[in-house]
């Protein structure tokens, strides 16, 4: 027999950018996700996403409202954006502030998905000066006592998306030691950029591009890659083309909590100590 | 009289409520209001200036490349090497950032905008895709092949989607457009895939996508009527020449009343009115972003731009008027013989199915001029022009995006920004009203539309057929 989960994907300080990596998931692809089984009997049930969903205005709303109630408990909420706590009126969808409608939607949830690095920490809109007081969802809830999953990347790869919602979906419902300290599946996020970067013979030897578009290792333009825990070098991106470092651009950390803040600017050449995590 | 709240608007990009006054069946007020605010533009200052090519491709994911595209006119001008970009990489330029136009109209037709004309009962997924439409004007054989393409749009979307990161890095948010060029030197293999793949694009935009939104065209010849708005606005697209306003693709200019103007930029002021901002009206080289949540007066999170003091139009239909009339002979060619299968003249372009149809014919162009962009690739030529990063400079970055005419305004004061405004192409088109109580051009369209019972349904058609990205509208 199939199960269904429902989802709703609640979208609050954002910019749909993690929407839109998520309809470019190839296998399993968008179509995959929205009508077959992700894992044996088990499928999924889109009921809210502002930007695909048929019904509009009242009707729309009604099933944010009704979903908590019919399924309370059972599914899964999927954040995308930071949320904005500065002023009600910041962020709203209907008469209710994004922060209303996120605590009353994590509330009955399963688990909640903390979809890109603005859910996860707060990211763009949360960054310096803040000027909405924006915040990731873990810290919007801290108190709640609820299981919140991080996925961030500036979009997320929809792998990473996938791959976590599949171990949600297997039923196993992650241990504190399958997390990272970032609140993320360890599974996901186990590897640096610059552990499997195809231009680590270049920073090897220290031979390093200068200007954009020459060869190299991107290092002294600013790369990242040493302090970004993520997996691009290894599936790269959008069908497996192409993906930052290949194209010739430093990573620039978009999966990470400081980002876009850092300690220095995004094309400054790092200094160690600054940006070093343990992990 | 009764007043709808149609909150939230859903499918389109962001958080966007229409408020309708309704009475006797016709709306006779409307007011739009953008129902979240970031805060980017104040973000931005106090950063390196180059932090700003990717931040502000962030504003948006939906259309990332357009926002990276004005920022590195921005960035090249205030770095002083506008006219030194090598031809590869304006040409790379131009085929990252046509290829998420190409990604954007079929997003825009099949996903955001069909489930208003079509029903999707029997489907798995009808009660999520349901817009509650109960109008019988495809016969079931059109309904069912138009659902078909719903789902094969999606492939082919993400197929636009690989198409642009081939060359541009990633998507959404791009890395390969930079100050100076594009950072990324293709091999000859890419260019060759590139090429497949944009065939693999182009046959569905030509034998599909084109017949799908004449037919809807034909069965809804009424929307040609509905949506109207009388003046349009294009800052161009696509740099053919040098990167000034001049030379472009997609020809800058207006049009009022069917006649056309050229484009000054300096005659752009930014109000404050009805939004919930404190400042006074100013260009954008003047203007500040000054959040006033609780401002009486104030009814959305945009701004309100005007042009000689008039709001107007931006988006596809702007081009395609101003085009008809200054463009390449080969789009005068292509516009007039699909207008001419509609059964329509320019004149229809500003409505419902003016604006689908408009979207239709330069997604066909495009994609061609895009396989001859191609072969002008020099595999032996730089992709990027060096810079330094001056202590004091501005710049402007002025391109038509996918939803229409997009600025930003850069200055660099010890080595940092100290100014950084964006008007995005849903900042014209979902503008609330102004000094002078005039509406902008969304609600100028809803205005005075017979709507019956239909309000929901008859709104949302004319709201989404501007392609709203809140995101870009507020930053």
């Amino acid at each position: 027999m199939q199960v269904s989960t429902a989802v709703v994907w609640f979208q609050a300080a954002g910019c749909t950018g993690c929407s839109m990596s998520l309809l470019n998931a190839d296998y399993p692809s968008i179509k995959n996700l929205l009508l077959d089984e992700i894992v044996p009997g088990k499928a999924l049930a889109l009921r809210f996403h502002l930007t695909l969903m048929g019904p509009t205005g009242q009707p729309a709303l009604e099933v944010l409202r009704q979903i908590p109630l019919e399924e309370a408990g059972n599914y899964i909420l999927v954040v995308e954006g930071a949320i904005p706590t500065g002023n009600q009126n910041f962020g709203k969808v209907g008469e209710l502030s994004m922060a209303q409608h996120l605590l009353s939607l994590a509330d009955r949830a399963q688990v909640v998905v903390a979809l890109g690095t603005c859910a996860a920490f707060g990211g763009i809109p949360g960054a310096s000066p803040n000027p909405t007081l924006a915040m990731g969802v873990q810290k919007f809830l801290q108190g709640q006592n609820k299981l919140v999953v991080n996925v961030p990347g500036c979009p997320p790869h929809p792998r990473w998306f996938v791959e976590t919602l599949a171990h949600l979906l297997a039923g196993q419902v992650p241990r504190p030691q399958d997390f990272d300290e970032l609140g993320r599946l360890k599974s996901v996020y186990s590897k640096l950029i610059h552990e499997g970067c195809p231009r680590r013979a270049d920073f090897d030897v220290g031979r390093f591009a200068r200007a954009f578009g020459e060869e190299g290792c991107l290092y002294e333009l600013g790369c990242k890659g040493p302090y970004t825990w993520a997996h691009c070098p290894y599936h790269a991106w959008n069908g497996g083309v192409n993906w930052c470092i290949k194209a010739g651009h430093p990573c620039i950390g978009c999966a990470e909590p400081e980002f876009p803040d850092f300690p220095a600017p995004l094309f400054r050449k790092i200094t160690e100590p600054a940006y070093r995590r343990t992990k | 009289m009764r007043v709808v709240a149609v909150d939230p608007i859903t499918r389109i990009e962001g958080h966007l409520k229409v408020e309708l006054t309704v009475e006797d069946g016709r709306i006779v007020r409307a007011r739009s209001s953008g129902a979240l605010f970031r805060g980017i533009e104040i973000i931005l200052v106090g950063r390196h200036p180059l932090d700003a090519q990717r931040i502000t491709t962030r504003i948006c994911g939906v259309c990332p490349i357009a926002h990276s595209t004005a920022a590195s006119f921005a960035l090249d001008e205030a770095l002083g090497i506008s006219q030194d970009i090598p031809q590869n990489g304006r040409i790379l330029r131009n085929l990252i950032y046509a290829a998420n136009w190409l990604h954007n109209h079929i997003l825009h037709f099949y996903h955001l905008s069909l489930p208003d004309y079509v029903s999707f009962r029997g489907l798995p997924l009808s009660e999520f895709l349901s817009s509650g439409v109960e109008e019988e004007r495809f016969s079931s054989e059109e309904n069912e092949k138009l659902v078909q393409h719903y789902l094969a749009a999606l492939e082919v979307r993400r197929k636009a989607h690989e198409l642009l990161a081939l060359l541009g890095g990633k998507m959404p948010h791009d890395m390969a457009i930079v100050p100076g060029g594009v950072c990324f030197r293709p091999d000859p293999a890419t260019l060759l895939a590139f090429r497949f793949r944009l065939a693999e694009i182009r046959g569905f935009l030509e034998n599909i996508y084109v017949s799908d939104v004449l037919l809807l065209c034909r069965r809804y010849a009424d929307y040609f009527e509905i949506g109207k708005v009388r003046r349009l606005l294009t800052f161009g697209a696509f740099p053919e020449g040098n990167f000034g306003l001049e030379g472009r693709l997609f020809p800058a200019g207006l049009v009022k009343d069917g006649e056309p103007e050229k484009f000054d930029p300096q005659q752009i002021l930014e109000g404050v009115e009805s939004s919930w901002y404190r400042g006074e009206k100013a260009h954008p080289w003047e203007n500040s972003t000054q959040p006033d949540p609780q401002k009486v007066e104030g009814y959305s999170w945009v701004k309100a731009p005007r042009y000689k003091g008039e709001a107007y139009e931006v988006g596809p239909a702007a081009r395609v008027a101003l085009s008809l009339l200054w463009g390449p002979q080969d789009f005068r060619i292509l516009a007039r013989e699909l207008l001419g299968e509609a059964g329509v003249g320019p004149e229809a372009l500003s409505s419902v199915m003016g604006r689908h149809l408009s979207r239709a014919i330069e997604a066909v162009f495009l994609a061609k001029r895009m396989d001859g962009w191609l072969s002008q690739v020099d595999l032996d030529q730089p992709v990027a022009k060096a810079f330094h990063v001056p202590p004091e400079a501005e710049g402007q970055g002025l391109t038509d995006a996918p939803r229409g005419a997009l600025g930003h305004w850069l200055r660099i004061k010890d080595g940092k920004i100290a100014h950084y405004q964006v008007i995005s192409p849903t900042t014209w088109n979902a503008s609330p009203r102004d000094e002078r109580g005039k509406p902008g051009p969304i609600e100028e369209a809803l205005e005075g539309t017979k709507v019956g019972d239909n309000a929901l349904l008859v709104a949302g058609r004319i709201v989404r057929s501007f392609d709203p990205c809140m995101a870009c509208a507020v930053q």
